[in-house]
């Protein structure tokens, strides 16, 4: 019987690999909405873009196969007429940059990180090989986890092509709520399991889904802490505050205390209250990483990238 | 030198063995850690899976990350490998030592060092038991989610290794989704937290891949686990099938009506009997399968899906729905899940055990292949499963005595692997490739995806000197059977 391997019989994946072939500086763009992170492109690099398309999508198995070039809103238009979406966000981005990026949605307590998402990954290689890893199941423990290392690689170990992703059903009933002067924290305390709580050092913004009766419920915790409002969005799946430019990485306590301690300087910012991310006016300062998962990192891209053609001037960490 | 003979001349444990190795870790970390007598390494040279072939060296205990580091850079320098292991539950030999390499057991690596509800995680080191760490927490409402049948025995460091599933993994995910952070000891012998509690640590995620990673990448040393906040309200339904198709089937449709039930596992007629005579949980002996489903959240919602689950279940000609009626009938039901493979032990000689995955929509169909699998070859088999997330653990029942029986298991085991692949399926879902599937990697992988593999653990390993002979294959696979007698009563998956 024919070895069933996860090689990819997908012609139009053949055609970007043999589009990256195997020499010179390589890029592949998305849709260019976090295209300066990790560095600026070096001079000469050839830019392509990676395919489009929705390969297969199984909603009663929820895993959806798509091509790296579709965007996240395409994506999620299609699964959202089954009542379904990811962890990935919508930034006008495509699904290859979401996952090369690997930032969350401001909303991950409800939807899960973007890492969580990828069940499989084939990318080509900097040798221009098709390679992948992972698995088309939900769960799965076979072999390195080479999606994981993928997500937020910035392009720098293999350009995506194609990944499988786990798709979650919409709740049925999803409502922004919003109040002055409460603790965001306690808020965080109080709810069973919030979609979101964001935060600017005034209001504290709320997302509850589930069942409606459940997100009643909720709601009637919360106004044990204060005075809620409903906050009604034209766009139902549109963040009810605008957010500063300038993304920030820090733990749930640090982001429920932002602007006190940590992030004293930031300027106007919204806060991810139990997630950690926060948005501001001024940038982070530069996180470092430590000395020893510097040289691994270094060896990894070594390894996977000797030649240093994949996204060259792009570096992972440490800016 | 006086000082090292004092210590011999007090009976340090196999001090005498004349391996100038063996007096230089107990010199580092103390003689009572370093264990080199016959019993223990004749002990720690198996774990719960079937391989025979392991082989260990000197046995440490550290309890410290330093002493982990010392333990690392002595073997370095006299050109030993090392292997770390937990509780020693693996079921695929990933912590079989090959080759007699150092073996380091973290079981003394077991506080709890900080339960952070704030930031909602717990910083342990890895010989803390998984069970342990949710009785810790249960007085602060929170628990550790994944959960496998293991679980009273086996460490967190082990679950980390193996990305460890359990029932209620459906819906909270396997341990990958669990760990915020953790300390490795590279094979270099340096010391380096990997991860980090905000929300995205800077860097490749070599937390990511460390996870799952079967002890080759190094020595986890510390983890930061999330805490998962516990759910007001549960409901447990027991669902019974003339046929074990309809299980499957109900399964399948749960997931299709956009229900993530926090667990669904299905067992069939052949293992429940078992169960029953075993503990006596309460599932019905005339069932062909019965579905376990269990939804939690809060009080309307946890309704709503039951219900639904129920009416899907009847769709699928359920002979009978139960809604647990209390904590107690709950904590029976799941007992008796829970202690599966312990009944097994009871009736059947020998056993093998697999571990699959298939999609959801394919589990009625390879069901239906595995019993025509197991017929043809002529061994019994029991199905007790993961179904909510297609994660299939035929167990093939047979008397290691009976001539060329061996030979037949074998046979049907690859025919299985070999049925769960064709149906858009993975090797394993939770027991990890060890040794024991390394030769299957290439029905799954092409030799570029393994290279890629392998450069991934040369990166942090680049001498292979941590646990080196696993996951990937190379040539050193082999695969044994499982003498019952030799393993505790609570067998688990």
């Amino acid at each position: 019987m024919a070895p069933a391997t996860l090689t990819s019989t997908d012609p139009v994946l053949a055609e970007f690999a043999a589009d990256i072939g195997a020499d010179g500086p390589i890029a592949v763009a998305g849709g260019r909405t976090r295209w300066e992170l990790g560095g600026a492109l070096a001079d000469g690099t050839r830019v392509v873009a990676a395919p489009t398309g929705i390969v297969e999508y199984i909603p009663d198995e929820m895993t959806v196969t798509v091509r790296a070039g579709t965007t996240v809103a395409e994506l999620h238009r299609t699964l959202a007429e089954r009542g379904q979406r990811t962890g990935l966000p919508d930034r006008g981005g495509t699904v290859g940059g979401a996952l090369a990026v690997g930032e969350n949605d401001l909303r991950a307590l409800g939807r899960g990180p973007v890492r969580n998402a990828l069940l499989q990954i084939r990318y080509v290689s900097a040798d221009g090989r098709i390679v992948s890893s992972g698995g088309p199941t939900v769960k799965n423990v076979s072999g390195f986890d080479l999606p994981r290392l993928m997500v937020g690689s910035l392009g720098t170990l293999g350009m995506l092509g194609e990944a499988i992703l786990r798709t979650n059903p919409i709740p049925p009933h999803a409502r922004w709520l919003a109040a002055e002067g409460v603790d965001p924290g306690e808020v965080h305390e109080v709810l069973l399991a919030p979609s979101a709580i964001l935060w600017d050092g005034e209001t504290t913004w709320v997302q509850l889904e589930g069942h409606a009766a459940d997100v009643d419920a909720q709601r009637l915790v919360l106004d044990g802490l204060g005075s809620f409002r409903t906050v009604d969005l034209d766009d139902s799946d549109a963040l009810p505050v605008e957010l500063p430019a300038n993304r920030w990485s820090c733990t749930p306590a640090e982001a429920a205390g932002f602007g006190t301690g940590v992030g004293a300087d930031a300027g106007r910012f919204v806060a991810a209250v139990g997630l950690g991310l926060v948005f501001a006016e001024r940038p982070q300062p530069p996180r470092v990483l430590a000395p020893a998962a510097a040289v691994v990192s270094e060896r990894l891209k070594q390894n996977f990238d000797p030649t240093g053609r994949c996204n060259p001037g792009r570096v992972v960490g440490g800016r | 030198m006086l000082e090292r003979l004092k210590r011999r001349a007090r009976g340090g444990s196999g001090y005498a063995t004349g391996d100038p190795f063996v007096a230089a870790l107990q010199d580092a970390i103390g003689p009572d850690r370093v264990k080199v007598d016959g019993a223990h390494k004749a002990l720690l040279s198996h774990d719960a899976s079937v391989f025979e072939g392991g082989n260990a060296g000197p046995v440490c205990y550290p309890d410290s990350t330093e002493q982990v580091q010392t333990i690392v850079r002595l073997a370095n320098e006299y050109g030993r490998n090392v292997v770390p292991r937990g509780a020693g539950t693996g079921l695929a030999g990933g912590a079989i030592p090959l080759g007699a390499p150092v073996v380091v057991a973290v079981t003394r690596m077991d506080r709890i060092l900080e339960v952070d509800t704030v930031n909602r995680v717990a910083w342990v080191e890895p010989g803390v038991i998984n069970l342990d760490l949710t009785k810790r927490l249960t007085p602060t409402g929170y628990h550790f989610a994944p959960d496998p049948s293991s679980q009273q025995v086996c460490t967190i460091g082990g679950n980390v290794a193996n990305n460890s599933g359990g029932p209620h993994c459906l819906a909270y995910g396997v341990t990958n989704a669990h760990v915020v952070a953790l300390e490795l000891v590279l094979p270099s012998g340096e010391a380096v937290i990997l991860g980090g509690l905000d929300a995205e640590p800077t860097g490749y995620d070599l937390r990511g891949v460390v996870v799952g990673s079967e002890g080759t990448l190094g020595v986890v040393t510390k983890v930061a686990v999330r805490i998962t906040r516990n759910r007001p309200e549960v409901r447990t339904l027991l669902l019974s099938f003339s046929e074990v198709r309809d299980a499957a089937n109900t399964v399948s449709d749960v997931i299709a009506a956009g229900i993530v039930p926090a667990a669904m596992e299905v067992m069939d007629q052949r293992i429940t009997e078992a169960v029953e005579n075993y503990v006596g949980a309460g599932y019905p002996r005339d069932a062909a399968a019965v579905l376990l489903a269990e939804v939690d959240g809060q009080a309307d919602g946890v309704d709503i899906d039951a219900d639904r689950i129920a009416e899907i279940g009847r769709a699928n000609h359920a002979t009978d729905v139960r809604l647990a009626g209390s904590d107690e009938e709950r904590a029976l039901l799941w007992k008796g899940r829970k202690t599966a493979f312990g009944a097994v032990a009871q009736i059947a000689p020998d056993y093998y055990l697999h571990d699959t995955v298939v999609p959801r929509r394919a589990l009625a169909d390879v069901l239906t292949e595995i019993y025509a699998i197991a017929d043809r070859h002529e061994v019994l088999v029991m199905n007790v499963f993961h179904a909510g997330d297609g994660n299939l653990h035929p167990l093939l029942i047979f008397d290691g005595r009976e001539e060329g029986v061996l030979e037949r298991v074998h046979a049907a085991g690859e025919e299985i692997i070999t049925a769960s692949l064709d149906a858009g399926g993975v090797l394993s879902g939770e027991h990890g490739i060890g040794v024991e599937k390394q030769k299957f990697m290439s029905r799954m992988f092409t030799d570029d995806d393994l290279d890629h593999q392998n450069r991934l653990r040369q990166a942090f390993d680049p001498g292979c000197r941590t646990n080196p002979g696993k996951v990937i294959p190379s040539g050193h696979s082999c695969a044994d059977i499982q003498a019952l007698r030799s393993v505790p009563r609570e067998v688990w998956v």
